[in-house]
């Protein structure tokens, strides 16, 4: 018997055409990239073009006395200077709202206005004609600001912000079932206090924007556009008064997105109001330890987490305080990361009863916000040293916990009481502990084991740990393509989406090849151009393929009916007997037989053409795809690593990252994503961190105090698991995001596999974990040993 | 700032520029000759987005100025293919998916055909040393050393 995938059913029935999704063709973006042509915020350029420069406040927090802008004023080349007071009509920058009330009065204003809040925040703009002399001339302006003490720890009480407002915007609530009876009933309470330190995507780009005004079109343009270009566009013509059909972004190539990139910052504003103030193009380039101290930041929580289990380890409830560092300001997720963080930490298990309050907090420190796996890469980190805790307390291995208390997939789908992102979590499809069995297989999880203690007991400090996660992806609530096929054969497809690098146009392209019945490479896909689509929501959440990917198989079907009833026409044929294969409508079973190429039933179809009669003209259709649901792909991590005894420095030897994605568009483009996931992941969890001094002073500017995973950091051997063992319902494809599981479980399996190292069960109870601690955990037990 | 005429050559191209002294070479070779391909990701020399060759040497084209880089020969991601056809490098990092967003690749590209031109025995262990003087926030850095172990193993660069 032959078994057919399911996957199958999918395509076209009778097509021969060339199965194109599942295949890991090379990239439709990569030739301009390889050549040095693309085309990243900073090759824009424009005749005449003025640079901006941001001066940005030295001090945490204070009261701004007064902004002398008189010297910088009265340089040659100098065009502007502009402090709040001179965009004082211009709104703070807004947010995406959910149903958290009360954030408005926290939103950051594009200069600040009478108060600085964090080192960075920008202060004044100033305009010149040349980029270094606006650099020159920015050192010229001089703010007298009067210090105030800097806030700097979320978990410390709230303090006041303004006079009637308090430093915690929200507290978080969210929870089902009797919490309370759960732990009274309770054969063991576990207790944890652990902590995730402040990270951020800095992607290697830095952020950018150039602005013009073309009066004679009465057309606003904003290039260096990214993630959400629609969302940005009209909420800035709001700002700035402006219908949004005169007025448009333009997401050109992008050096990388991971939650900070193409959120809406001030500096995207400023250069806007310049460009129709001063009537001169505008561009602002950021540099690096701008970008380190005012793109956001993410991460930082404090969790203080129990959990309530029957004799054998079931949970039976679990409780968590967690403090959310935001930073100065509610930018524009709002307090989505929070809420996420506590609409998701439940993960892959059945949780009888869960009780919630996230308290979301302002500091004196860079505002906060995604990156990515956003409240996942927290709260796995959390859960997970949870479950390990369990697992210690009741005296059963780290699988063994696992495995008593996954959701199974006969429960599928699983309704959790909660919401996270506005909608209802409704874990789609799983088979948890299916996936969790095929990891252990893959990593050889038996044989590691006696490995490790093979060379531990040789004296080498060597460990093993796992973590296991459930990611969310394909948040609608919808988007739209429009599909074209050119005279010349040629097809264009159009999305509101957009890219950050990680390969979106080959995907589509993929679902838009296979589903049409054409040579993917002739499509070419344009995105992230308000002017092109009407609608889009851009690229964020792993959401892209999923509904982007499904509108295009919806238009792409759409278009190829049309083309079938034309040629039909044309070939005085059935539809029905024909087919499209290579971008040619053909005889099912015809051989050689009369076929007509897309560029012929394209001109047929032309206005101009005799045969067109009354009906609208063009070989085009759009497909929308709509989701009321996010859907939930799953993984698995496994890390081995060895600590370096003198150093205290953490070597990942061997990972593994299993991630069930529903069905796979291009293996080739999710292993690179998981595996890229995964670095930025390890960085949290070994070396990434924005420290400060107590009067808030940053003191991760450069990328020598931020460090960030290179090549020599990577593990000796990282091995990738795609499984599509459980396709989404929500979407016809099956398909899930894939961005983030990469990251998702890194800190959590790097702790574990510490813990293990050690022999010390709990003993990582921060990321990024210490190096300093790990030396002095090993004088300890070898002081302990001795005695 | 005075400015001062000096000739640069780029690919095999001289230019005659008028540069301040303090300009450096990435935005010379950017803003002043065109080159866009050679990218600036951090300005203090960790990143290496901004690698050229400099008389076959890789450097870090944002710490130095451009009249510094007079009188030598400047190889950027632009000189790498010829026609239609891509440097074995560029190749191998289609081939290898080696690239995400592709911002700090003209940089990898550079560091790679820089250092296997001088070093073509060079070990797969010393490779990732090499690469590690440059950061990727994309791929994990796993498909380049996949990327450039494969065209030091069949020998292409030199």
């Amino acid at each position: 018997m032959t078994v057919v995938p399911a996957r199958a059913a999918m395509v076209p029935a009778g097509t021969n055409a060339p199965r194109l999704i599942g295949q890991p063709v090379a990239r439709l973006e990569d030739p301009p990239l390889l050549r040095g042509e693309g085309c990243f915020a900073g090759d824009v350029s424009f005749p005449h073009q003025l640079h901006m420069r941001v001066v940005r406040a030295q001090v945490a927090h204070g009261r701004i006395l007064s902004i002398d802008t008189q010297p910088a004023r009265a340089r040659p080349g100098v065009v502007a200077v502009w402090t709040a007071a001179d965009v004082a009509e211009v709104p703070p920058i807004p947010f995406r709202a959910t149903k958290v009330q009360g954030l408005e009065a926290y939103c950051q204003p594009v200069l600040a206005r009478g108060v600085v809040r964090y080192v960075g925040e920008p202060l004044a703009v100033v305009f010149a004609n040349d980029a270094y002399a606006a650099e020159d001339v920015a050192d010229l302006v001089v703010p007298e600001i009067e210090e105030r003490p800097a806030l700097l720890d979320a978990g410390e009480p709230p303090r006041e912000f303004e006079p009637g407002r308090d430093t915690e915007p929200t507290v978080i609530r969210k929870g089902y079932g009797d919490v309370a009876a759960a732990f009274a009933a309770a054969a063991h309470v576990i207790e944890l206090d652990l902590s995730v330190g402040r990270h951020s995507g800095v992607p290697l780009e830095c952020r950018g924007a150039v602005a013009r005004y073309d009066a004679s079109r009465d057309v606003l343009e904003m290039y260096g556009a990214a993630k959400k270009s629609h969302w940005n566009r009209d909420e800035m013509a709001r700002m700035l008064g402006r219908s949004p059909s005169t007025f448009h972004l333009y997401e050109g190539h992008v050096g990388g997105g991971f939650g900070v990139r193409g959120e809406l910052y001030p500096e995207d504003v400023l250069v806007c109001v310049a460009a129709l103030r001063l009537r001169r193009p505008v561009k602002w380039i950021e540099d690096r330890r701008e970008n380190l101290v005012a793109t956001n930041h993410s991460r930082q929580q404090r969790h203080r987490i129990a959990a309530a289990v029957d004799a054998e380890g079931r949970i039976l409830g679990i409780r968590d305080q967690f403090f959310h560092d935001q930073g100065a300001y509610v930018r524009t997720h709002g307090a989505r990361v929070a809420d996420m963080a506590a609409g998701l930490l439940l993960g892959p298990y059945r949780v009888p009863a869960y009780e919630v309050a996230g308290h979301f907090r302002l500091t004196n420190k860079t505002p906060a916000a995604t990156y990515r796996s956003p409240g996942r890469y927290e709260t796995t980190f959390v859960r997970e040293r949870l479950m390990d805790a369990v697992a210690q307390k009741v005296g059963i291995d780290a699988v063994e916990v696992r495995r008593r208390n996954l959701v199974a997939s006969a429960e599928m789908p699983y309704a959790r009481p909660l919401d996270a992102l506005g909608t209802d979590v409704v874990l789609d499809s799983g088979d948890y502990a299916g996936l969790l069995g095929k990891a252990l297989s893959r990593a050889g999880w038996d044989d590691r084991k006696a490995e490790v203690a093979r060379r531990r007991a040789s004296g080498e400090i060597v460990g093993l740990g796992l973590g296991m996660f459930v990611e969310k992806s394909g948040l609608g609530p919808s988007d739209g393509v429009r599909l074209t096929v050119d005279p010349s054969g040629c097809i264009e497809l159009v999305t509101g989406a957009g890219s950050v690098g990680q390969g979106m146009e080959t995907a589509l392209a993929q679902i838009c090849g296979e589903a049409l019945g054409v040579d993917y490479r002739r499509i070419r896909v344009v995105r992230g151009r308000t002017d092109q689509i009407e609608f889009g929501n851009g690229a964020h959440a792993s959401r892209v393929t999923v509904m982007s990917g499904s509108a295009t198989q919806i238009a792409a079907r759409a278009v190829r009916e049309k083309a079938l009833a034309a040629a039909a026409e044309m070939l005085q044929a059935d539809p029905a007997d024909l087919d499209l294969v290579d971008g040619r409508v053909v005889r099912r079973g015809g051989g050689a037989r009369a076929s007509v190429g897309l560029d012929e039933v394209a001109r047929h179809l032309h206005p101009s053409s005799r045969y067109i009669g009354r009906r609208p003209p063009g070989l085009s259709a759009e497909g929308w795809f709509y989701s009321d649901h996010m859907n939930y792909p799953y993984g698995v991590h496994i890390a081995q690593v060895r600590l370096d005894p003198g150093t205290g420095m953490v070597h990942v030897e061997r990972y593994l990252v299993a991630y069930d994605v529903g069905r796979a568009v291009n293996p080739m483009l999710i292993d690179g994503q998981i595996v890229g996931g995964l670095a930025q992941g390890l960085g949290g969890a070994l070396y990434e961190q924005f420290t400060y001094d107590a009067q808030g002073q940053p003191l991760a500017t450069t990328f020598a105090d931020y460090l960030m995973v290179t090549a020599r950091e990577m593990p000796d051997t990282v091995d990738v698991l795609i499984t599509e063992d459980a396709p989404s319902p929500l979407n016809p494809l099956g398909l899930k995001g894939a961005g983030e599981g990469g990251t998702n479980a890194a800190g959590a399996a790097v702790a574990a596999a510490v813990d293990d190292a050690l022999g010390r069960p709990g003993f990582v109870t921060a990321l990024p974990v210490s190096p300093a601690r790990i030396v002095a955990a090993l004088a300890t037990a070898r002081t302990g040993a001795a005695s | 700032m005075s400015e001062r005429e000096i000739v640069l050559t780029v690919n095999g191209v001289e230019h005659r520029v008028r540069v301040e002294p303090r300009r450096t070479l990435v935005d010379t070779l950017r803003e002043t000759i065109g080159l866009t391909g050679t990218h600036v990701g951090c300005e203090h020399g960790v990143c290496g987005a901004c690698t050229v060759l400099l008389d076959g040497e890789p450097v870090r084209a944002c710490l130095m100025f451009a009249v510094q880089a007079e009188g030598k020969a400047i190889r950027t991601v632009e000189g790498l293919a010829t026609g239609d056809t891509l440097h074995p490098m560029q190749q191998a990092f289609m081939d290898h998916h080696a690239l995400q967003c592709g911002f700090c690749t003209p940089g990898f590209l550079m560091l790679a055909v820089g250092v296997l031109e001088r070093q073509p025995d060079i070990t797969d262990d010393e490779i990732v040393d090499m690469l590690s003087s440059n950061l990727c926030r994309c791929t994990g850095y796993v498909n380049i050393i996949k990327a450039v172990r494969a065209v030091a193993a069949q020998g292409r660069v030199a």
